[in-house]
């Protein structure tokens, strides 16, 4: 039976090499290290989670561009981008620390769980040191608590919700895009000054965590103005057709709509909004108004002609004339044919921001970075003047008001800036009660 | 027929090895990472869960998220507010998923066949909308529920560290790992995905009992014909409520096990793609065999955690030995295969098995074996039998 001495052969064998494997241990890589994933190459490896797929697809793939030029520039590629305009000069085009940086790429499709998982693997497969993306908030609080049970630094992408550095703060997390709070705080003078301070409210709400957090911030704000908050409706996620909840708006004795809505759902709510003839109403006496409080270039030029004249806020906006803005969109708009957007910009400025502490801190260690990072001033990425507060890492500077543009000269011109609002004016106090519950905890190298 | 036959304990055998194997033997497929692995063991006890429902009594459940949701509810908040030891949250997530199970069961289980499906995809969605936005204080939403710093904890000693404990049995943590390296590989020996692995061992080995007893066989019974059992005076329900909550069960368990190796508990775990996920493992797998469901589960995890990574860079580097023009070209049409397209490739395949292969991969399996085994006894008939 010459079957069964091949199998037993085989067998034999296989246990064999089983057994040498398991006895012969020959490097106990894990206590050896002083942190998590501590690049003992010739690279290190940073990792950008970012949807690919799901409603913030747009989102994502710009952010994703943007990473890759800032990978460019960080080797030392490319015509360096706003590197040349950041205030803090560590960065020498050479890597971070010496180190060439590669990167690996995965899909959050803006589901908790896929991101983490995405972001799990990063670490423990990739021996990523840094993760970095997100185009939702839900997303990125989850994936920051990881990062920090994990004991690696996680540079938020597009997040807007208050809690990611409010309640859910983290100590191994950080924040360069603003706030629901900031864009409440900037818009309500504006509209004030604009529509008047005898109002009636009624707000369409993205039912998650971002939009909950934007309407309270937004209601409030435009409460002590004198305004009134008629209703607050929350629309799933995953609503694609807005009438049902455009109708009521009309018999609600309310003359302005706020709609908490990004992406694709605000696309389609201010389209069914303004197809229902709201914005030619006269309520009250007054004219009907929409208000989009947080905007950005993807959306508008999504919703295309209905934008024109409505008032939101932007972190950011490529038409900003000063050095930092114009080397970015030069750099961007040379490798990629067109202005990038407000997430590409927050996400290449976090890329370069965690670089640039590693130099500083001279080590990829999460607790020097995040040392480097706490009440770091900085200046030319395109916001002016910023700080990364220490209390709950999150960055501050001015925030835009922008309108939709009325005689869009291209289909990228399509928001103009109407002011900028000064960051004393968007500053609240770290315990502030829409931020309080939290704790950042102690910073955690992994090891 | 209460006892095993040789060939069941030599597939449990078998399939004990493998398990426990896992790190060693998906090292070089780059799957040998904690968090994998154990999502490879999770799934596939949900999956071993869910075919003693579909594949031995033939009831198509289109909600079984909802369980898994349910016990990783049921075990983050048993690490909120007793301890982050992972019994006390086992034991709560099977049996809130038990009692959720009776309760769905005992309303769906009136009706059968398709109406059953709609019936249980109808509570899925339910409870994956209430968990959504309407049970807020109890499952924090979209956002999912979450450890916190200031939770009670009120078994454990105070916390003072600043970060928040990780899961352990018994001091055992969970997340701790012990790596490798040999051959140029790295293995990675992790505390979860033992413990998962474990837990999915006792689930096969549960699965193949009740399949092998009278309780089983009366399962198989009704899959076959329900209404002559029923006229011949058998009164089915119990059995099939049975066979729901033990299965319910199951993805409590795995919804348990998702929360101990990572805390944190998501709505999204509950919606009806998840359910349908859990189908597509069954049927890729092989409905109704032991060993599929594993398979399926296996194959699934492993196209949406690998696939999904190889971005434009990586392929370039697989085809940098070929010419310019033509590397450009295989990078170009590959494209649309991985990275955000994993799932049209998962998609192809998933249709390839079904028409080629409907008995899944386990039909693929004994195929191969068949065929190995018939030429091998015509080779060993034309042998002289002196070799004996």
């Amino acid at each position: 039976m010459s079957r069964i001495t091949t199998t037993r052969r085989g067998l034999l064998k296989g246990g064999a090499t089983l057994g040498a494997g398991l006895a012969l241990p020959t490097i106990f890589t894990s206590p050896a290290a002083a942190y998590l994933n501590e690049p003992k190459g010739s690279t290190v490896t940073l990792g950008f989670n970012v949807p690919q797929t799901g409603p913030y697809a747009d989102e994502g793939a710009d952010e994703l561009r943007a990473y890759l030029l800032a990978v460019e520039h960080l080797n030392g590629e490319g015509d360096g981008g706003m590197m040349n305009t950041f205030s803090s000069k560590a960065l020498k085009g050479n890597g971070i620390l010496g180190k060439k940086v590669t990167y690996v790429t995965g899909d959050t499709q803006t589901k908790s769980d896929a991101a983490r998982a995405s972001a799990k693997s990063m670490i423990e497969k990739d021996g990523a040191v840094m993760i970095t993306g997100g185009s939702s908030s839900g997303v990125a609080v989850a994936v920051q608590a990881l990062c920090q049970e994990a004991g690696v630094i996680f540079m938020a992408g597009l997040t807007h919700s208050n809690d990611t550095t409010g309640k859910d703060r983290k100590a191994n997390g950080f924040r360069h895009f603003f706030n629901g709070y900031m864009s409440g705080a900037a818009l309500a003078p504006v509209l004030e000054k604009m529509y008047g301070k005898d109002r009636r409210a009624y707000h369409l709400t993205a039912d998650y965590n971002w939009g909950w957090t934007q309407q309270e911030s937004i209601a409030a704000a435009t409460e002590a103005k004198g305004w009134e908050t008629v209703n607050n409706v929350t629309t799933p996620l995953t609503t694609t057709d807005f009438s049902s909840y455009v109708a009521p708006v009309l018999n609600s004795g309310a003359d302005v709509l706020v709609l908490n809505h990004y992406g694709g759902n605000m696309i389609n709510s201010l389209t069914s909004a303004v197809q229902f003839g709201l914005r030619d109403k006269v309520v009250n006496g007054k004219n009907f108004e929409i208000v989009v409080p947080l905007y950005s270039r993807l959306m508008a030029r999504g919703a295309g002609e209905n934008v024109k004249g409505i008032f939101g806020s932007t972190n950011w906006h490529w038409s900003l004339t000063d050095a930092g803005s114009k080397a970015f969109v030069k750099s961007f708009g040379e490798k990629y044919g067109f202005p990038p957007s407000q997430a590409a910009h927050t996400v290449y400025c976090q890329t370069l921001l965690y670089a640039d502490a590693c130099e500083r801190a001279g080590t990829f260690n999460p607790c020097g970075v995040v040392e480097a990072l706490e009440g770091f001033k900085f200046d030319g990425l395109g916001n002016g003047a910023t700080e990364y507060r220490a209390e709950d890492h999150q960055c501050f500077k001015d925030v835009l008001v922008v309108k939709g543009k009325e005689n869009p000269t291209s289909e990228f011109d399509v928001l103009e800036i109407v002011e900028v609002t000064p960051r004393e004016q968007v500053e609240y106090a770290p315990d502030h009660e829409m931020f309080s519950g939290g704790a950042l905890g102690t910073c955690n190298p992994g090891a | 027929m209460k006892h095993l036959t040789k060939n069941d304990r030599l597939l449990f055998i078998f399939f004990t090895i493998m398990v426990l194997a896992g790190p060693i033997i998906l090292a070089p497929f780059g799957a040998g990472y904690p968090d994998l692995l154990q999502r490879f063991a999770i799934f596939g006890l949900f999956a071993v869960g869910f075919n003693i429902l579909f594949g031995m009594t033939g009831y198509l459940s289109f909600g079984h998220a909802a369980f898994l949701g349910v016990g990783s509810y049921s075990a983050v908040w048993m690490f909120k507010l007793l301890t982050m030891n992972v019994i006390p949250a086992l034991f709560l997530s099977v049996v809130i998923s038990g009692l959720f199970a009776l309760l769905i069961g005992f309303v769906s289980l009136r009706r059968s066949g398709i109406y059953f499906s709609i019936l249980t995809l109808a509570f899925a969605q339910m409870s994956y909308n209430l968990a959504y936005s309407v049970l807020t204080p109890i499952t924090n939403g979209e956002t999912g529920l979450q450890l916190n710093l200031s939770d009670p904890r009120i078994l454990d000693a105070a916390n003072t560290t600043g970060s928040i404990p990780s899961t352990n049995l018994f001091g055992l943590t969970m997340n701790s790992t012990a790596k490798f390296e040999l051959l140029g590989l790295v293995f990675q020996f992790n505390v979860g995905f033992y413990f998962c692995a474990l837990i999915l061992i006792a689930g096969f080995y549960i699965a193949m009992r009740i399949a092998r007893s009278p309780f089983g066989l009366m399962l198989l019974a009704i899959k076959t014909n329900q209404t002559r059992l029923n006229y011949t005076g058998v009164n089915t329900r119990p059995y099939t409520l049975a066979a729901f909550v033990i299965s319910g069960m199951y993805a409590g368990l795995a919804g348990g096990l998702m929360a101990i190796t990572d805390p944190l508990a998501g709505a999204e775990r509950m919606q009806w793609t998840a359910s349908g996920e859990v189908v597509l493992m069954t049927i890729l797998g092989g409905v109704g065999t032991l060993l599929g469901p594993v398979l399926g589960a296996g194959f699934i995890k492993y196209f949406e955690n690998i696939f999904s990574k190889i971005n434009d860079s990586v392929l370039e580097s697989w085809f940098s030995f070929l010419p310019e023009g033509l590397s450009d070209a295989m990078v170009f049409v590959l494209h649309f295969f991985v990275g955000k397209g994993w799932h049209l490739t998962l998609g192809l395949l998933f249709m390839l098995v079904v028409i080629f292969l409907p008995g899944g991969l386990m039909e693929g399996g004994t195929r191969l074996y068949n065929a190995f085994r018939s030429k091998d006894t015509k080779s060993s008939k034309d042998e002289p039998k002196a070799a004996e």
